[in-house]
């Protein structure tokens, strides 16, 4: 399967688990509301140019929006997730050959204290920011506060489960190994 | 020629410059972009009227409905048993209501209501009821929103109240498409509707605050009201949009707001807003009438005042 097949495939299937799974889901907590559809942005190529990257993060955040009836929220905060993982990539990633020899980021790739650090920051964005944009129309501060240490953990809770539920093992072709 | 050597270099000197302006576009193209797209979505969210959407069932709406559809379908299946109980609960209210159940004891002749305008003698139809299948709905969210598989086109317009199959209200509609409709349900935190202590009839105000979905809260009833647990909320007497005494909940508790005069109540809705399959949309068939004759009295009141100064 190419690249373009896979993140295609992967685009709908993170929408609809988002759409019809976590957003249906009986109401636990008032603090809690499951984030995980900025996954599919950290799981794109390495190779992939920073600005698909971001009309591709824009694509995502609307047509979850278009099911919220939230046009424009989670838009603007995958926008951000795009556009701050290739930094944070330059931060974690070795700068050797395994950068070279997979494809996407990963646990195998990155190792696990770098995935998990570069999962973390890119939630705890993504979820700061889009609770700052729902708190300007409505909450207390502290609420808000709450909200975004609760809810940065479910997504990393569900990001770990996706990773040992989904082991990615993609290597470039190469003749070295 | 002086003076077109030194335009020329005017014209240098400007390309040069413009030259400068495709180089910082092109090293910080990626730092651009993002820029518009934030402002664009900042734009989206910021212009989106909260409780009234201009337009957005278009196309996009088209495809999520599409799907919306296709879920229900297999939501439908697994959850239909409940429904079937409830709905044929409330056939079991309606079925006691039938005119065969009772004898006539009077020689007079008979009346019926029909589903036409006006009847010979004389009832004027104020409500129409049409029931419609709940495709998609949140219930984790601050904002949540149910999206009906009716819309313009089998007779749904804007404004029009919600009930669920047990006879609870639900929302408002507040969009409409061709084939599908948006409702504001009562777990909105945005949403904010007059309703009235059925025993007392005083009329107060129902929010939700977004905590749990088994708790509104009514605020402006006074403290020279007895209130108890489990007193009956319903719909009030001036809304355009609901027919009045309609089901809204119960008081689950009853609390004192030392700082004014007034209860702040839970209220336990009577339709379980987060398990939603078959509703009632409910039509006030003179709506437009009566909001053209509120503008025209206000728009008179208005010029009689500008008139006055």
């Amino acid at each position: 399967m190419s690249d373009l097949v896979r993140n295609i495939i992967r685009f709908f299937l993170i929408v609809f688990l988002q759409v019809y799974v976590l957003n249906v889901m009986p109401h636990l907590h008032q603090l809690i509301t499951p984030y995980i559809y900025f996954l599919f942005i950290l799981w794109l190529p390495f190779y992939i140019k920073k600005g698909w990257v971001l009309i591709l993060g824009f694509l995502l955040g609307m047509s979850i929006d278009y099911y919220t009836m939230t046009p424009g929220l989670h838009a603007a905060a995958s926008v951000l997730v795009a556009f701050l993982r290739p930094i944070v990539i330059n931060l974690f990633a070795p700068k050797d050959a395994t950068e070279l020899s997979y494809k996407e980021p990963s646990p195998k790739a990155m190792g696990w204290t770098a995935y998990l650090l570069y999962a973390l920051i890119l939630s705890f964005c993504h979820n700061a920011y889009l609770l700052l944009l729902e708190w300007i129309s409505f909450g207390s501060f502290i609420h808000f506060l709450m909200k975004i240490i609760i809810t940065t953990a479910i997504s990393m809770l569900m990001i770990v489960i996706a990773e040992l539920i989904f082991p990615r093992k993609l290597k470039f072709r190469s003749n070295t190994a | 020629m002086f003076n077109i050597q030194y335009s020329l270099f005017n014209i240098r000197y400007l390309l040069f410059q413009v030259r400068n302006i495709f180089l910082f576009i092109r090293r910080f193209s990626v730092f651009i972009l993002f820029l518009i797209l934030q402002i664009v979505s900042l734009y989206f969210l910021f212009t989106y009227n909260r409780s009234h959407r201009a337009k957005g069932l278009g196309f996009a709406g088209g495809i999520t409905s599409y799907f919306n559809s296709k879920y229900n379908l297999l939501e439908n299946f697994l959850t239909m048993q409940e429904e079937n109980r409830r709905v044929h609960k409330l056939n079991d209210s309606l079925m006691n209501l039938l005119n065969t159940n009772f004898v006539i004891v009077d020689s007079g002749a008979t009346m019926a209501l029909d589903t036409l305008n006006k009847d010979t003698s004389g009832h004027m139809r104020r409500f129409v009821w049409r029931s419609a299948q709940v495709l998609y709905s949140t219930a984790s969210s601050d904002k949540n929103y149910l999206q009906l598989n009716r819309g313009s086109s089998t007779g749904i317009g804007d404004d029009m109240g919600v009930f669920s199959s047990n006879g609870g209200l639900v929302g408002k509609v507040i969009n409409t498409g061709e084939n599908f409709s948006e409702v504001i349900s009562l777990l909105n935190v945005v949403n904010k509707m007059s309703v009235q202590l059925k025993r007392t009839g005083s009329a107060g105000m129902l929010s939700w605050e977004g905590k749990s979905p088994q708790e509104l809260t009514l605020k402006n009833i006074p403290k020279t009201d007895s209130v108890k647990r489990g007193d009956t909320i319903v719909t009030g007497n001036y809304s355009l949009s609901y027919p009045p005494g309609r089901l809204v909940g119960t008081v689950s508790k009853v609390l004192r707001d030392k700082a004014s005069n007034f209860f702040i109540l839970k209220i336990k809705p009577t339709a379980n807003l987060t398990n939603l399959q078959q509703v009632f949309i409910v039509e006030n068939v003179n709506q437009q009438v009566q909001k053209e004759l509120d503008k025209q009295t206000q728009d008179m009141v208005e010029k009689k005042e500008a008139l006055n100064e």
